[in-house]
């Protein structure tokens, strides 16, 4: 079980209080992790990452053990500790103005 | 002084269509602002409002607009500099509101595809002129409009950044692109300061086939068969200082088109600098700037009744975006042009330094004519009688982006 803690407003756009849990095959990558969220939550895609090229967004961040992983590949394994949900991955929106 | 330019209207042919005297219960305004919509309500007399919102706080909500033919049906462009573009639609007045076809779901199955916010260009992406000179791709950043159908409540057409045209038929599940209007020369069009977005889309009550687009730094556009085919309606338009070919057929920044459903080949337009009419759909246009203080703004609209009363808010200039003076002042031509008289009474008339955006306009169906405008600075003003006394509905809102106007019954 991954625990995944979005931004305020995809939360209010998702119509969820607090984290979200997910169950993701394992190994859990940062890809699948997004996948199972967008199945789960349409309303999501094209917030996070583009429709079709599902290249991230330019303001926003990913976040595992408190490392910035918004740069890794899809297929980059979140480590243990949020794989098995004793951290939380974290989607934040950028300090960007506005 | 800009030289006077009488233009007379010519005999309308097609049969009148009569925008609907209202002897309405109340009307509801649905405003769009840079944190959030709001949406207003009063009785019939238009005196005392309420105040709903902010929906989806905190997003910028570039337009919302109702069916004409079912008006709790709404539809609003809820937009992000980080998260990207959204489409909301509600079907009780904007109580409630849904992502169509993309909300919360447990089981794979039946899953909806969350592609109401999907807005795909058709084919190859295309390119389109750069600041530089060279040829920039197309890249979809929000939608600016949204025009429901005159008669069917599940389509409405999108207006969208980079410049193009989309349509949903499902009541907003699905985009598709109307790709003919890129091909209206659309590798000439160039974004300007406030980028090349669609911003107008008119639709000939008369004619089903007929429907109206105009872009910033794009043109006028019209097409004849129901978006399929597009061509420029540009000719008569002067941009000295930004196009030197005084012939260009696409390129002019035009801020607004309007026109009234019983005269639906009249055109007026507030261009950059510039009121101009068309008297024959967009074949040729004639400026009606007249005796303005000055021809540059945003919006420009048409009083619900009469055809040839046309209003406009003069700004100082593409450099100073606020009122001439600090003095907020609506003009109105009861002529359809070139005579203009200032309404004053109600709006501050000192100190005043907000704009009011193109889409930030609306006329409502009562009698008589209600007229609104938001501006820059959280300002929704209304006038219950066809601008001759106006007074704020609201004072405090963010930045306004849109208004539109529904009658209730």
């Amino acid at each position: 079980m991954i625990r995944v803690l979005l931004p305020f407003h995809l939360r209010t756009l998702a119509r969820v209080d607090g984290e979200v849990q997910l169950q993701v095959e394992s190994p859990a990558t940062l890809g699948s992790v997004l996948d199972t969220l967008e199945a789960r939550f349409p309303v999501l895609r094209g917030t996070i990452r583009d429709h079709g090229t599902l290249r991230r967004r330019p303001f926003v961040r990913f976040f595992a053990c408190q490392e910035d992983v918004s740069l890794e590949p899809p297929d980059f394994q979140l480590p243990a500790p949020v794989a098995t949900g004793a951290e939380p991955f974290l989607i934040i929106g950028a300090l960007a103005g506005g | 002084m800009k030289k006077r330019i009488k233009t007379k209207p010519k005999p309308n042919k097609k049969p009148p269509v009569a925008r609907k005297k209202h002897r309405a219960a109340g009307v509801r305004l649905l405003v769009g602002t840079k944190k959030g919509a709001f949406i207003l309500t009063s009785d019939g007399t238009r005196k005392k409002w309420d105040v709903s919102g902010p929906h989806f706080a905190g997003w910028e909500i570039y337009h919302l607009k109702g069916s004409p033919v079912d008006p709790n049906r709404l539809y609003a462009s809820q937009t992000s500099g980080w998260f990207g573009q959204i489409i909301q639609r509600s079907d009780d007045g904007g109580k409630t509101w849904q992502a169509p076809g993309g909300g919360p779901t447990t089981t794979p199955e039946g899953m909806p595809q969350g592609e109401s916010n999907k807005f795909v260009y058709e084919g190859e992406v295309g390119k389109h002129l750069w600041y530089d000179g060279t040829q920039h791709p197309w890249e979809f950043k929000r939608v600016w409009h949204l025009e429901p159908s005159l008669s069917d409540p599940e389509t409405v057409y999108a207006g969208v950044e980079d410049a193009a045209l989309f349509k949903t038929t499902d009541g907003g599940r699905t985009w598709r692109e109307l790709s003919g209007l890129r091909s209206a020369k659309g590798h000439l069009w160039q974004p300007g300061a406030g980028g090349m977005g669609l911003h107008t889309i008119l639709l000939d009550p008369t004619n089903p086939a007929r429907i109206y687009v105009a872009i910033s730094a794009g043109g006028a556009f019209r097409s004849d068969d129901a978006g399929q085919t597009w061509r420029p309606i540009n000719k008569g338009l002067k941009s000295p200082y930004q196009l030197p070919d005084p012939d260009a057929e696409v390129g002019h920044c035009v801020h607004r088109i309007a026109l009234h459903p019983s005269r639906p080949d009249v055109l007026f337009m507030q261009k950059h600098w510039d009121i101009m009419r068309s008297d024959n759909a967009g074949d040729s246009w004639s400026e009606v700037s007249g005796n303005l203080p000055t021809d540059f703004g945003f919006p420009i609209d048409v009083h619900a009744h009469e055809p040839a009363t046309i209003y406009v808010v003069p700004i100082k200039s593409d450099s100073e975006h606020f009122p001439p003076d600090g003095k907020l002042r609506v003009y109105r031509s009861r002529t359809g042009g070139n005579e203009w008289e200032p309404l004053t009474k109600g709006l501050p008339q000192r100190d005043c330094y907000v704009n009011v955006l193109r889409d930030a306009m609306a006329v409502d169906s009562l009698e008589p004519c209600g007229v609104y405008f938001g501006t820059t600075g959280g300002q929704v003003y209304g006038s219950a009688n066809s601008g001759g006394a106006w007074i704020p509905i609201v004072r405090d809102l963010p930045a306004v982006l849109s208004v539109e106007v529904q009658p209730l019954s």
